[in-house]
């Protein structure tokens, strides 16, 4: 089982190393990087290129560990027992698996995502501990064991709003996403932009490596920013000359109002770096 | 040599543990390094560093111990040797000794014999893996490691020349970085009040509990999720300030912006505290210090921010203050005291570097407050210390002589 990656998502080539040695060791791959440089997308690709079923696990600040295994729906068990519908001995039957619960339970190999661990509190990590290392949990309410028959892929993503802890780290595999260079982001662009021309493209390349190098920026915009700005331009017609004049459509790429304003300030200097 | 590598890396503050360094010697014995060192520097990367603020230490860790040897290392034999002769550094901790997994070096030992037999047969080029065939192994062999190109031509550059770039400088733990980082080192601050008494009724665990009784209704109370934190944030501005200008204000809107406290107030000084604290950088706006402190108490956490660097005069001299046409009659020193013993949980923070806190002044204010660089290592440690100082210890008022304290640094 080999990753490859896809037409659609472009994957530097240590990146794709990488994900075949954590699906070879079987351990879960832990991916941060820059909002934007495609660590969700990550897991989609793999999920494609293998022929695997992924299953997404949205974290939340909210989110228990135990939410991806299983849930005991006992408000649901209690209202069929009150109006009478369905076998409420069978407690099975109201024992909900999580995505994680779901791919251990299953026949076939399937991937799980779980996406910005770090949203959660800081010990839901250890929580997991247990279940990564072993692929199997417990349900307290019906004493059963699920281990996993096929051991799942598991793709993590950080966005570091918090640090992970050490126990948990050991544990995974890590990958840092760098920012793509003007030459990736070129062929980025393609796949998003199969027809775009080169003069507009070259223009707009320049121009958002600029501002993503201006010091003072708050929120430096990314890669999907950068599609949607292209996308922005194209759809008005607007010239590869005009880009450079004008910049419009900032607000597509910069989402405060004080980095709108700090590039603006910037461009209209009358000798810029990089120019 | 790879036992070497892993002493050289625990030498350069990356701690790689027992569990991770076999990990990466399963990955190597499986086939992933394909014998080329630049797939090596990720892959080792991958498996031993997990934190991108390690980078750029492990970019220089590799630099310096690959330099030279690029051209004659042989991955098979260094894996060959060190898995007939499996070591572990002796420097381990005892709990580092407790995770060691208990991995069959034998199975892998049998592994990696029969995966080399395969290449033998594919290629008959000796011990050279893959597609190499008898070229020296140490090429790029079309692992760009600048990760760019897809498809397109690789560069020769070598695995060393790539660390040796430093690309991941800027991801440093002990530099500042971007507001975001910071916010999220300030978001460790937030301590919920889990010492309350359980006095909040926990609606969700009340249903569950509910529901699991058969609908006899089972009240579950829990202690109310409220954020106790409350923050006073002081700046210095102006004069020996400005060149750090840009970090303060990144610092202040990363503050600014976190919802988890349950007050923040923020203030500007000049040098130091004295009577009067401002509202705005320039200064014009204030309010008695003294007004500010009632409204503060030992909830609180204050940060101060400045670099302390001054005249020892506005430190210990009464009027010593450096505003013209304003006086102070107590000194500053005893502000800071005083501030200081009002709130227990405070610290300071310098953008200078620690080279120069040696200076006179700085060296008095750190008789008061803790003081840290004003980093993202820096202010993490602030943040420990916030959180480990405790809010009732009783302080006694300190009769100190403020010019005998200067005199006797």
């Amino acid at each position: 089982m080999r990753f490859s990656g896809t037409s659609t998502y472009i994957t530097s080539p240590e990146l794709r190393d990488i994900v075949n040695v954590a699906i070879d060791l079987q351990k879960p791959l832990l991916m941060k990087g820059e909002p934007g440089t495609g660590k969700t997308r990550l897991a989609e690709a793999i999920a494609e290129d293998l022929g695997l079923e992924l299953l997404v696990w949205n974290i939340k600040s909210t989110t228990k560990a135990r939410d991806g295994l299983y849930v005991y729906d006992t408000v649901a068990r209690l209202n069929d027992a009150r109006f009478g519908d369905g076998d409420v001995r069978n407690i099975r039957a109201y024992i909900k698996h999580g995505p994680l619960g779901r791919a251990f339970a299953s026949e076939k190999r399937m991937i799980v995502l779980i996406d910005e661990i770090d949203k959660a509190d800081l010990e839901f990590p250890n929580d997991l501990l247990h279940e990564l290392d072993q692929m199997s949990f417990l349900v307290d309410e019906t004493g059963e064991t699920i281990t996993a028959r096929e051991r799942p892929i598991v793709i993590i993503t950080s966005n570091n709003e918090k640090e992970l802890p050490d126990a948990f780290l050991r544990r995974c595999v890590f990958h840092f996403i760098d920012f793509p260079t003007p030459d990736f982001m070129r062929d980025i662009v393609h796949v998003h932009h199969p027809d775009v021309e080169k003069a507009l493209l070259d223009e707009v390349l320049t121009r958002f490596f600029w501002i993503r190098d201006l010091p003072e920026l708050r929120k430096r915009p990314s890669t999907s920013e950068l599609v949607d700005w292209i996308a922005a331009l194209r759809r008005a017609g607007i010239s590869a000359e005009r880009i450079t004049a004008e910049l419009p459509f900032l607000g597509v790429l910069l989402k405060r109002e004080t980095d709108v304003e700090l590039v603006k300030r910037a461009a209209s200097r009358p000798r810029r770096p990089g120019f | 040599m790879f036992v070497d590598f892993l002493y050289h890396l625990r030498g350069h503050g990356i701690r790689v543990t027992p569990t991770e360094w076999l990990a990466l010697m399963e990955a190597l014995a499986r086939g992933h390094a394909r014998a080329s060192l630049g797939v090596f520097y990720h892959l080792a990367r991958a498996m031993v560093v997990k934190r991108e603020s390690l980078f750029d230490t492990y970019d220089r860790a590799f630099a310096e111990f690959f330099e030279g040897v690029d051209r004659q290392f042989d991955l098979t034999e260094e894996l060959l040797s060190w898995l007939s002769n499996p070591q572990l550094p002796r420097d381990l901790t005892e709990a580092e000794r407790q995770q060691i997994p208990h991995m069959d070096l034998e199975t892998l030992y049998e592994q990696f014999e029969k995966r080399l037999a395969e290449q033998k047969e594919r290629h008959d080029g000796g011990r050279h893996w893959v597609g190499t065939g008898g070229v020296s192994p140490f090429g790029n062999g079309g692992s760009n490691p600048q990760g760019i190109r897809v498809g397109g031509s690789g560069g020769g550059r070598t695995a060393v020349k790539v660390a040796g770039d430093r690309r991941y400088r800027n991801l440093r733990s002990d530099i500042v970085l971007d507001t975001r980082q910071m916010g999220s080192a300030l978001r460790r601050l937030r301590r919920l009040s889990s010492d309350d008494q359980a006095h909040e009724l926990d609606l969700e665990k009340t249903i569950d509990q509910s529901a699991r009784n058969g609908g006899e209704i089972e009240i579950v109370m829990g202690p109310p999720r409220r954020n106790r934190l409350r923050v006073l944030l002081l700046m210095d501005v102006g004069g020996s300030m400005d060149p750090h200008a840009a970090l303060c204000e990144k610092l202040f809107s990363a503050a600014h912006a976190s919802t988890h406290f349950k007050a923040f107030k923020h203030y500007y000084f000049h040098n130091c505290p004295y009577e009067r604290l401002y509202s705005d950088m320039s200064q014009l706006k204030g309010r008695p210090t003294a007004e500010v402190l009632k409204e503060i108490d030992e909830r609180w956490c204050v940060i101060l921010v400045g670099d302390a660097y001054m005249h020892p005069y506005e430190l210990t001299q009464r009027g010593g203050i450096i505003n013209y046409g304003a006086r102070n009659e107590e000194t500053g020193l005893q502000w800071l005291q005083r501030l200081r013993q009002r709130c227990p949980a405070s610290v300071w923070l310098n953008p200078e570097s620690e080279r120069v806190w040696g200076a006179p002044t700085i060296k008095t204010v750190r008789t008061v407050f803790p003081m840290f660089p004003l980093t993202l290592d820096g202010l993490t440690e602030a943040v420990d210390t916030l959180r480990g100082a405790k809010p009732n210890i009783p302080m006694k008022e300190q009769a100190v002589d403020p010019m005998a304290a200067f005199r006797s640094l």
